[in-house]
């Protein structure tokens, strides 16, 4: 069993946040474990080239899968959506999380050179978050309809969406019209107004 | 044209023009002949009996071979993880059972364990045995499905009409427990929803006990079979490289020579006491996938045979009244207890700010849940990680320089279901 592999067995993260505060330290704003879990802060969309780059090929990271890339949608913070990609390294058996803040209209850096998966990811995010994904060669919509506008995950979007679809028998087609609801939507609000936060 | 199929009149963006040279003629200036030749372009689904559910693919032939395969997907799309913001932890967890729904239980329990890593709870050992019997007997339901219907697509009716008897035993359990054949909503945050009923490890294993020869029957049927392993073998070969690199897991990672089994290396449940082996493929290609596939479902039952003679007495969920509800006979007697059933059932329970990324192995690969709380009694985000995704993002990969009829072997091998890509 090499020094590797006793990395795997005791778990803990320290030979890892060491490195990467050593080598990416310009990179990176914060590391934090949470939950378990490596999380690493970026200080601009443009570091995530060079951090996974760094991730995937040293030999002692090796990062080979990316599994996910989502975002996060904060409506109120300056910084608007967060970016996440999930990293694994299958012989270390180690997982990171990489973090990237972006404003409002702020893009992103495609990491397809380096992850064939990050082809339908970030494909998604665009499509969920409306976060373009600069050098990606294929950026289209991916779960939602041909032609639909707007960003779904995205807070100001409301859950109902705006129009909805049916067949018209008249025009013998399916048809798109913007939303007619008989009822509002139920939404019960019970957070306390007294409640404080617990942080 | 005779294939059923129609031609898709936007293709013009997918369309590469190719230079081809015709045989050279007696007395022609060979020169001169040059033509151009479009590939064709195909519209294979959303119909389609072996696109598995509602898959459009985009074929761009060449001949009979595949050039490029380009799946629009989202059809199904339900904009789960957006209703998922709108409810209460406990209101979503059913949607889980709706995103893959051949592997119901598994998902559940992706959920449960990251609301109880976010909420800080502990189950009882009892439970976690439960969630593990039945989370295998899932991954039985699932490998049941997608052997026979990978069979079914390239031919073999019977192993089809075989498994879905065994699936209907194995769903008799889920009603039993839950009552519900697919829908369990079983295993829940804290534990799962209530204990087994009479007899039910009896029949759990006198169903082992007969479906080990069901296995049997099924490996007879294919591992042999010469129509099988001619449309199988050296069919959607991915080497361990492209397999990591295009983010396969579960079994598409397996299959090509990985050893990488989140039931072993996470570690989550029940499943550090149990022991099992994890097969793996050596070549990569649709025919090892298969033989992967029929392992784990030997090693299931291994699994399930285990949970059934350690299954400890004692809990079947934790007594922390905020996560879940008090059992209804102290209803009856505690005020406190009345309350906490009340305030449980109409306003949920609430979560302090905190991130959390669950990983579970799933029957298709790995499936995991990012889960964003921000104090209130909703996720902030649900993100919910589907493997049939970047599996199907793969597809193109994998059926370059393939036949059309193989590319329905390369569905069937990537055990694609609609309402886990799709979300």
């Amino acid at each position: 069993m090499d020094h590797r592999r006793i990395r795997l067995v005791n778990k803990n993260n320290l030979y890892l946040i060491k490195t990467c505060s050593e080598i990416l330290g310009q990179k990176i704003s914060s590391i934090h474990v949470h939950l378990n879990q490596l999380y690493l802060t970026l200080r601009k969309p443009e570091d995530i080239l060079v951090v996974a780059l760094f991730l995937r090929n040293n030999s002692d990271m090796q990062f080979d899968q990316l599994l996910d890339i989502w975002g996060v949608d904060n409506l109120d913070a300056p910084e608007r959506f967060l970016v996440y990609y999930k990293l694994t390294s299958l012989k270390f058996n180690e997982t990171i999380i990489l973090r990237v803040s972006l404003k409002l209209n702020e893009e992103a850096f495609s990491l397809i050179n380096l992850y064939s998966s990050a082809n339908w990811l970030e494909r998604e995010v665009w499509d969920m978050f409306g976060i373009i994904f600069l050098n990606h060669f294929d950026l289209r919509r991916i779960l939602t309809d041909y032609g639909f506008l707007g960003f779904p995950l995205r807070k100001d979007f409301p859950l109902t969406g705006y129009l909805e679809v049916r067949y018209s028998v008249e025009l013998g087609k399916v048809i798109s019209e913007p939303l007619v609801l008989t009822q509002e939507y139920r939404f019960f609000d019970f957070v306390s107004p007294w409640q404080q936060d617990s942080h | 044209m005779a294939t059923g199929f129609s031609l898709i009149n936007d293709s013009h963006l997918f369309q590469r023009i190719e230079l081809v040279r015709p045989l050279y003629r007696e007395g022609e200036d060979h020169t001169k002949i040059w033509r151009k030749i479009k590939n064709f372009t195909m519209n294979f689904g959303p119909q389609h009996p072996a696109a598995h559910g509602v898959l459009r693919l985009v074929l761009e032939l060449s001949g009979e071979v595949i050039e490029r395969a380009d799946p629009h997907i989202g059809l199904l799309h339900r904009g789960t993880e957006k209703l998922i913001e709108y409810k209460t932890y406990l209101q979503a967890l059913p949607y889980f059972d709706r995103l893959d729904y051949v592997s119901m239980m598994c998902q559940e329990q992706a959920y449960s364990l990251a609301v109880e890593s976010l909420m800080g709870v502990i189950i009882p050992e009892r439970s976690k045995y439960i969630r593990v019997m039945f989370v295998e007997l899932t991954r039985l339901l699932n490998h049941l499905l997608a052997i026979t219907t990978h069979a079914l697509d390239v031919g073999a009716l019977t192993p089809f009409l075989w498994a879905f008897e065994e699936r209907e035993k194995i769903m008799e359990f889920y009603e039993r427990v839950s009552g519900a054949r697919l829908h369990a909503a079983y295993i829940r945050p804290g534990g799962v929803f209530c204990d087994l009923p009479l007899n039910l490890c009896d029949d759990v294993a006198l169903f082992l006990d007969k479906f080990s020869q069901r296995i049997r029957e099924m490996e007879e049927l294919l591992v042999s079979n010469r129509i099988w392993r001619m449309r199988l073998v050296d069919i959607g070969v991915v080497s361990a490289i492209a397999a990591k690199d295009l983010g396969f897991s579960g079994v598409m990672l397996r299959g090509s020579g990985v050893c990488w089994d989140l039931r072993r290396v996470v570690g989550y449940d029940a499943y550090p006491s149990l022991k099992f082996d994890i097969p793996i493929g050596i070549n990569g290609d649709c025919y090892d996938r298969f033989l992967v596939r029929l392992e784990e479902m030997r090693q299931s039952v291994k699994i399930i045979w285990q949970c059934l003679f350690d299954l400890p007495s004692g809990l079947i969920k934790t007594e922390d009244w905020k996560v879940v509800p008090p059992p209804r006979a102290l209803i009856k007697q505690n005020m406190e207890a009345l309350i906490h059933h009340f305030k449980f059932h109409t306003e949920g329970f609430s979560c302090i700010a905190a991130e959390n990324y669950t990983i579970v192995e799933a029957p298709k690969g790995e499936f995991g849940i990012y889960l964003r709380s921000d104090n209130t009694n909703r996720p902030y985000r649900c993100r919910i990680k589907a493997p049939g995704f970047l599996h199907l993002s793969g597809l193109d990969y994998m059926s370059r320089g393939h036949l059309i009829a193989d590319l329905v072997a390369i569905i069937g091998t990537q055990d694609i279901v609609f309402g886990e890509i799709d979300r």
